[in-house]
């Protein structure tokens, strides 16, 4: 009997519960030097001078070091981005946000580096500051980057069709912002670096132990084979840590260029001004339907704002535009996008990189198409679902989605919330407050006062590995019987140690306490693409599985020469973990003896390793429903039920599976409900440690009713599609559009994200200064209409 | 100054500033570095340890002030299990413990050592059949988690609760 499938809990579990991880900051480095930065308390300005006289002459002070001095850098956007905007490794001329590294000092201990980082004077002269993208993309606003001239880093125009919306009998526009958040894993940015043996060792906090390696080598002008990067257990990461910073590249410039062992961890206060934050795409989306709520097109364009250097954050429209149809099967799409930068922290991928912010735009312009048509928000889905039957499919947008069955999910979904009786419930409520609302006249101008309930339906597809790209993994069989799995992708709690073991226990017949997984060090995986964009078990899985495979094959051929039988005729018993032939038991070859004998006669290890290589991404689909009660009085919402029924193909392991959606469901209904990244005008942050931001806590969440289904892929042997950030992707909207939905008969039609109590008592506000107009729409048959901006 | 602490039945004792934190003292003169620093505000609890049998983020108070203190960290709740690793192991964990690896509740592990200890603490001082959902949720409130969602930690707990009788509704 198979062992996929099951709920196995995990390996790693052990160590976290008694000691603790090992943390790149738990590392032991006798003699290592500590890394202050001094940072920019300007959002724009010119360095007129930087003197670092008084900090070098501090007590424990080993040296002050500025961009100049590195020898390293700088570093330049991605491919597709303006390559005229390149980062220096340390502010050079001027600073483009607040908390940029601008100088860093070198002490031998922590707490004098502190003392003299604040010794080190910058003459800065303010320039005029830009943070609101919208006024960024304009022109006549301040410039960052005075060579370039314009603001704009990236853009994707595939301009726009005046004839797009012939045909349709409603035209629903919506602005929705995708508000700036920030990722906040549990650990900061942390490394360590050293010199060992004319080699750089790099201890990393990062979800790509291998591109780490190959980014330091290019800045800091060495061979990739001169670079060893290690990545201990890691905090997690959330995208967020998928790429290298330049406080990392300086930590091993230093480290390189004094020869001494150097280390940096940084506070929670600078990590929210240094660590890449997230989404912030501002969004306009215009959908277009018949009557009978058929959608004949959809137009997306986005503006996504930077941050002050173009790093992941400004191709994430890309990845937008792959996903902006959605689930639906919508005959004309639009997408346009422009990234532009602005004076705040640099933006990068945060769970789900570009698509949740695509699924957020489609799921909240239906609710308000359905609202609109006056058509249940369930219906309008049904009637614009592609067919199960269509799949394999192209979308207007170019993007084949494998497999899928979104019908299904919604059913499900609907099922197991109880849907028609929350339909009953929210009209109870609505009818027991404000029985005269829909009368004329009657209770006019006075908002009825209690909690109102909020039912929001998402339905969502995700593309997953979006990348492409292969993964690395190999099994070899050591002569005590012991597996050993390398693998190239980076867990950092995905349970891949857990899951990658319950593979090669299934093909080879070996338990899981024999098999030992190893993955993170450069130096023992050869390469490897890392953790990301959901990628891991459906490339770095699949790999480790074929390896198995093959060494199954392997052991079979050499259990047949020790056998003097046919390959043919041997047999691999699982439950014994051994090879004999077809029908005589007794006489066979034990994993240890064939690992022993591989070495012995062939000199050489029992192993397979292997490149997998997808022939395309894979596309996990669901339906989440979010119940939401409001407080009218007060404007506070309250997340009280949460149901997702989410399908990424074959599950592995459910346990595993459960626990990313559930950490999925939390960041999205944080990024609904709570959390923002927040500037003044002046770019001065607002939300810079956690006590101002608000980072979701167990008080303010349910628990979850989480369900899935399995609609297999074809796109490897395993049948399975990725679930890292499903979680997010789906549960965001629905809770926005709970929100929505709560107050939708008060003639609220939009409430953007997070849905604060401020923001939602303004709605309501607003909305029933204007009940006898917002009564008297909701009387009026549907007509073209204009929400909310342009 | 000269500061000794009893940690998990062993005393430590050191000279040190006065502006040193009880949890840097744990993890940087004890050398125990289950307990963790997420933060700098005495937001995120990964620093939770127990205070003379009570839960505390020991990012909140110096080491001074812990002078003569018993304190527990994560490394202390089963000593017997050591790091986990040995055969059978498992069946040595803390009952809390137990309960964080049977139901999933920690992922990449970096609040699991607070949260594990505030659970202890929040079960330790709770009347028979007191902990509900809402009181395990409202009691986690300072612990923050990012990877979980907090439903398998608040799972874990209530079972822990159970097993130690002060669940609500528990019929044990
Ligand atoms: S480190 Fe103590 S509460 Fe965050
Ligand atoms: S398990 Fe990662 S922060 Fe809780």
């Amino acid at each position: 009997m198979s062992i996929l499938g099951n709920r196995v809990l995990r390996r790693e579990d052990p160590k976290f519960l008694t000691v603790g991880g090992t943390y790149v900051g738990d590392l032991e480095l006798p003699g290592a030097l500590h890394v202050v930065f001094v940072r920019s308390p300007l959002a724009h300005g010119v360095i007129r001078s930087i003197d670092t006289d008084e900090a070098r002459a501090a007590p424990g002070v080993v040296g002050v070091f500025t961009n100049a001095d590195l020898g390293a850098g700088p570093m330049t956007p991605m491919g597709m981005v303006n390559q005229s905007m390149v980062r220096p490794l340390l502010a050079e001329g001027r600073v483009r946000y607040v908390g940029e590294p601008v100088a860093a000092v070198l002490a031998e201990t922590h707490a004098a580096g502190v003392d003299a980082a604040e010794l080190v004077a910058v003459d800065y002269e303010p320039l005029p500051v830009v943070v609101d993208p919208v006024t960024a993309a304009e022109t006549g606003a301040p410039i960052l980057f005075d060579d370039v001239g314009t603001n704009i880093a990236f853009e994707l125009n595939f301009g726009e069709d005046p004839s797009f919306f012939d045909g349709c009998d409603v035209v629903v526009r919506q602005r929705i912002l995708n508000q700036r958040v920030a990722p906040c894993p549990l650990e900061v940015r942390s490394a360590v670096a050293e010199m060992v043996d004319g080699r750089l060792r790099f201890h990393a906090s990062t979800q790509a132990p291998h591109d780490v390696r190959s980014t330091l080598a290019r800045y800091l002008g060495m061979e990739e084979s001169a670079v060893h990067v290690v990545s201990p257990d890691v905090g997690g990461g959330f995208g967020a840590k998928g790429g290298v910073y330049a406080e990392e590249v300086v930590v091993a410039a230093l480290a390189r260029n004094l020869n001494r062992p150097v280390r940096w961890t940084e506070t929670r206060s600078e990590s929210m001004l240094g660590f890449g934050h997230g989404r912030a795409q501002m969004q306009d989306v215009a959908i277009g339907a018949t009557s009978d709520g058929k959608i004949q097109a959809y137009r997306l364009n986005v503006l996504q704002d930077c941050g002050a250097y173009p790093d992941m954050g400004a191709v994430l429209p890309f990845l937008t535009r792959l996903m902006a149809p959605g689930v639906y099967a919508i005959p004309k799409v639009e997408c346009s996008s422009r990234s532009v930068v602005t004076n705040t922290v640099p933006v990068t991928a945060y769970r789900g990189a570009g698509r949740p912010e695509a699924t957020a735009a489609i799921e909240r312009a239906i609710d308000c198409l359905a609202a609109e048509l006056r058509l249940d928000p369930a219906e309008v889905r049904r009637r614009n679902y592609i067919a199960t039957d269509a799949f394999p499919v192209t979308t207007a947008v170019g993007t084949e989605y494998d497999t899928g069955d979104y019908a299904m999910a919604l059913e499900r979904a609907l099922e197991v919330a109880g849907y028609e009786e929350l339909r009953a419930e929210q009209a109870r409520r609505r009818s027991a407050v404000a029985p005269d609302l829909s009368s004329e006249g009657a209770g006019g101008g006075l908002a009825p006062r209690s909690k109102q309930l909020g039912i929001g339906l998402s339905s969502y597809v995700e593309i997953t590995a979006p990348m492409g790209g292969g993964e690395f993994g190999a099994v070899e069989v050591k002569p005590d019987g012991k597996v050993v799995v390398r693998t190239g992708t980076s867990p950092h709690g995905q349970g891949h140690a857990t899951a990658w073991s319950m593979l090669v226990a299934d093909a080879m017949g070996v338990s899981l306490e024999d098999i030992e997984v190893v993955h993170g060090d450069t130096d023992v995986v050869p390469r490897g693409g890392g953790t990301m964009g959901s990628r891991s078990l459906q490339l770095g899985g699949v790999a480790v599985s074929q390896a198995a495979v093959e060494v199954v094959d392997r052991g079979r051929q050499l259990a047949a020469d020790l056998l003097e039988a046919a390959p043919d005729d041997v047999v691999l018993d699982k439950t014994m973990g051994r090879f004999h032939v077809a029908g005589t038991p007794s006489i066979s070859r034990t994993w240890a003896e064939l690992g022993a004998a591989s070495l012995d006669r062939d000199g050489q290890a029992l192993q397979a390793e292997v490149d997998f290589e997808a022939p395309g991404p894979t596309f996990p689909f669901g339906t989440h429903v979010s119940v939401v009660e409001v407080d009218l009085d007060t404007g506070q919402v309250e997340l009280v039920r949460h149901i997702s029924v989410d399908d990424a193909g074959r599950v592995l392991n459910p346990l595993l599976f459960g626990g990313q959606v559930h950490g999925g469901i939390a960041q999205g209904a944080a990024q609904a409900l709570f959390e923002e990244f927040r500037y003044d005008a002046d770019g001065n942050p607002l939300t810079a440690n956690l006590a101002d931001y608000s980072f979701v806590s167990a008080a303010e969440l349910p628990s979850y009713e989480w369900t899935y289904t399995e609609t297999p892929t074809g796109k490897n042997a395993l049948g399975v599609k990725g679930i890292g950030e499903a979680g997010t992707i789906g549960s965001t909207p629905a809770v926005q559009n709970a929100v929505c939905d709560a107050l939708s008969h008060l003639g609220v039609r939009h409430v953007d994200m997070p849905a604060t109590p401020v923001r939602v008592w303004e709605a309501v506000s607003a909305a029933s200064s204007s009940v006898p107009a917002a009564a008297a729409a909701a009387r009026s048959e549907p007509a073209n209409a204009t929400n909310g901006g342009a | 100054m000269k500061v000794e602490v009893r940690i998990n039945g062993r005393s430590v004792a050191a000279e040190v500033e006065p502006r040193m934190l009880l949890v840097q003292f744990i993890r940087e003169v004890a050398g125990l570095k289950g307990t963790n620093i997420g933060c700098d505000t005495t937001s995120c609890g990964a620093c939770t340890v127990l205070l003379d049998g009570q839960s505390v983020k020991s990012c909140t108070m110096l080491a001074a002030q812990a002078d003569g203190l018993d304190v527990m960290t994560i490394e202390g709740l089963a000593p017997d299990a050591g790091d986990g690793s040995a055969p059978g192991a498992t069946a040595l964990l803390h009952p809390v413990q137990r309960a964080f690896h049977e139901h999933h509740g920690l992922q990449c592990g970096f609040c699991t050592p607070g949260m594990v200890m505030a659970v202890t603490s929040l079960i330790a001082e709770a009347e028979p059949g007191s902990l509900d959902e809402a009181a395990v949720r409202v009691g986690l409130e300072g612990n923050l988690c990012r990877c979980t969602g907090y439903h398998n930690i608040v799972e874990a707990a209530l079972a822990a609760a159970r097993e130690a009788g002060v669940a609500a509704g528990a019929t044990e």
